[in-house]
């Protein structure tokens, strides 16, 4: 098994090398046959057109970028560190106030067949819209591009939590229902011994994804709204034609990404058992 | 009768048919009466309702006639005098195996502090031999030590009624074996009433003062309650050896393999089981013994072919 990770690790890092190597050899910039003029300093070199710049441009760029995330030189010009935290308070806020609905509505429609059957379609139908198309009605009556942000994200994580807690909910073992009957727990102490923790492993899914799609949506949604945000940096950056910072905020997307998945993963592992 | 400690009368259980099906009765008229401190087994064949019997007495399901009467209070819905050990034993996973008793006697007694409650729970665990196992997780358990961690829970609540719904279906021979003599040796220290269904003839018995026999369903009922006059303690490797012992195995299952399915059984008017002791109608003349229940009587033509 050791064996097998190591491998793997060789094979992803010569995989990477593969890669970087053929984007660095073939996104050189031409060499200038003489002395640049001003003018063509500011263009950017030799260059006839604007090209994808290689990975050690990038690399260098993120390095500039990384070793001082937090510095804040006015409303366009902010670390890569702050763009972050910006984007990580509005999914963050979003997705807790949207768990906080999702989880005990959840509960009621896993438990409540009736509530099941009259809630139902309105989840069916609000379910596939898109988040973003909320924002302009959510502009228009919060008047406020921030609150607005959180709210997009706040119903784009809403759906796969709420799905997934009323399905965990609903699917619990008869078998451990009977067991809290017959040891006489009242309604209240069922919920919370036996069905949360039953259904915890499902609803911990329901968050991941909801998690994923929360960060999905907060690039677009900061598009739109501006001001702050890795979102609006990545549209700023394409504005200023400085593709070294949108290849590195992509990646910083990624990144943080995967340590959202990875946070709730975790998670997940200390409310999962085995039957 | 002085010590009728279970009653239960006419319960019947009927399922509606679909559109113009018609209705279908899995069982009607039986009658159970239960002694406090008695082991009583119920067998027969599968799709009588035993199970549902035992869900009736346990306040799981309902009976669509009929009245359970414990302790002189009528059965409604499920309580803590009546615990239940599941054929698949019905442990909660996430909780360790001492973290499922304790959370049996907290139910029990919400206002024991907690060395109390973990003290007690404990305790019951060491009755049926797992004081080393407290910490490990069910999915860790072999599937005798699951079925052992529920009956300890069960004990440890002290119900005044234990309901056991095939609790060894699932266990291999030897398991099983180890198991009931446990369960003999609890039962007998703690003068426990107890509700068994089982589908082995040997392992009831070893248990029970009383075996109760059914008819097949649909339209079950409790045609006999054989009497296990064997005496106690009794040891699985010397209860083989008595000629009583065979006496009453070939009575049960003749009347499995024979009788069950018979039609003159199930349509006698009997309301009551027939109380019967195998080994003295062995010493009685086969022509004393009553038409309907006489193994030398039955025709062959009636065998079940559920066997």
């Amino acid at each position: 098994m050791a064996s097998l990770n190591i491998k793997a690790i060789i094979l992803s890092l010569v995989m990477l090398t593969v890669m970087l190597g053929l984007w660095e050899l073939t996104h050189q910039a031409p060499e200038a046959d003489e002395a640049l003029s001003e003018f063509e300093l500011l263009m950017g070199g030799a260059d006839q057109e604007a090209r994808v710049p290689p990975p050690s441009t990038v690399a260098s760029h993120a390095w500039s970028e990384l070793s001082n995330p937090f510095y804040d030189a006015g409303p366009n010009d902010k670390g890569i560190g702050i763009q972050l935290a910006y984007s990580l308070y509005r999914v963050l806020t979003g997705y807790f106030l949207a768990a906080l609905i999702a989880i005990p509505l959840g509960f009621v429609i896993g438990m409540s067949p009736l509530m099941y059957r009259a809630l139902n379609p309105f989840i069916q139908v609000l379910r596939p819209i898109s988040p973003l198309a909320w924002m302009p009605l959510a502009l228009f009556i919060i008047k406020d591009s921030e609150q607005s942000a959180i709210f997009v994200i706040f119903i784009c994580s809403i759906w796969p939590m709420l799905i997934n807690t009323a399905f965990g909910v609903a699917g619990v073992r008869k078998d451990w229902v009977n067991v809290a009957k017959t040891h006489e727990l009242s309604a209240l102490r069922t919920a919370f011994t036996v069905i949360l923790p039953a259904a915890a492993p499902t609803i911990l899914t329901g968050m991941r994804i909801s998690i994923g799609i929360a960060w999905l949506v907060i690039v677009a949604a900061e598009m739109l709204v501006g001001g702050t945000g890795i979102g609006y940096y990545v549209w700023n950056e394409w504005n200023n034609l400085d593709l070294s910072s949108v290849i590195f905020s992509i990646l910083m997307i990624g990144v943080i990404g995967m340590l959202l998945d990875l946070a709730l993963n975790a998670c997940a592992r200390f409310v999962s058992y085995n039957e | 009768m002085s010590n009728r400690f279970v009653t239960v009368e006419g319960l019947s259980k009927v399922y509606p048919g679909k559109k113009n099906a018609p209705d279908t009765t899995i069982f009607e008229d039986v009658n159970v009466a239960i002694n406090k401190g008695e082991f009583v087994c119920i067998i027969g064949h599968s799709g009588c309702g035993k199970s549902t019997i035992l869900n009736v007495l346990a306040g799981l399901d309902d009976a669509t006639s009929g009245t359970v009467i414990m302790d002189g209070q009528e059965v409604s819905g499920p309580s803590l005098d009546r615990g239940v050990v599941f054929q698949n034993y019905s442990l909660l996973p996430w909780l360790t195996t001492l973290q499922n008793v304790v959370f049996g006697v907290r139910a029990r007694w919400p206002k024991w502090d907690k060395d109390k409650v973990q003290e007690h729970a404990k305790h019951y665990l060491s009755m049926v031999g797992l004081s080393a196992a407290l910490n490990r997780k069910p999915s860790e358990l072999s599937g005798g030590m699951r079925q052992r961690v529920s009956i300890a829970r069960a004990f440890a609540t002290q119900p005044k009624l234990l309901l056991l719904d095939e609790p060894f279906g699932a266990l291999d021979a030897l398991t099983r074996g180890n198991i009931q003599d446990e369960l003999t040796k609890i039962c007998a220290e703690t003068e426990q009433t107890v509700f068994m269904i089982t589908h082995d003839v040997d392992e009831a018995i070893l248990l029970a003062d009383r075996i109760l026999l059914m008819t097949n369903g649909p339209h079950a009922r409790i045609a006999e309650d054989i009497q296990i006059a064997l005496p106690r303690p009794r040891d699985r490797a010397q209860i083989v050896e008595d000629d009583a012992y065979y006496t009453i195995r070939n009575y049960l299952v003749n009347f499995l393999v024979k009788r069950s399915g018979d039609p003159a059984l199930k349509e006698s008017q009997q309301k009551t089981p027939q109380i019967i002791d195998p080994l003295k109608l062995q010493s009685a003349k086969p022509k004393e013994v009553p038409a309907a229940t006489a193994p030398s009587n039955v025709q062959p033509m009636t065998f079940s072919a559920k066997a």
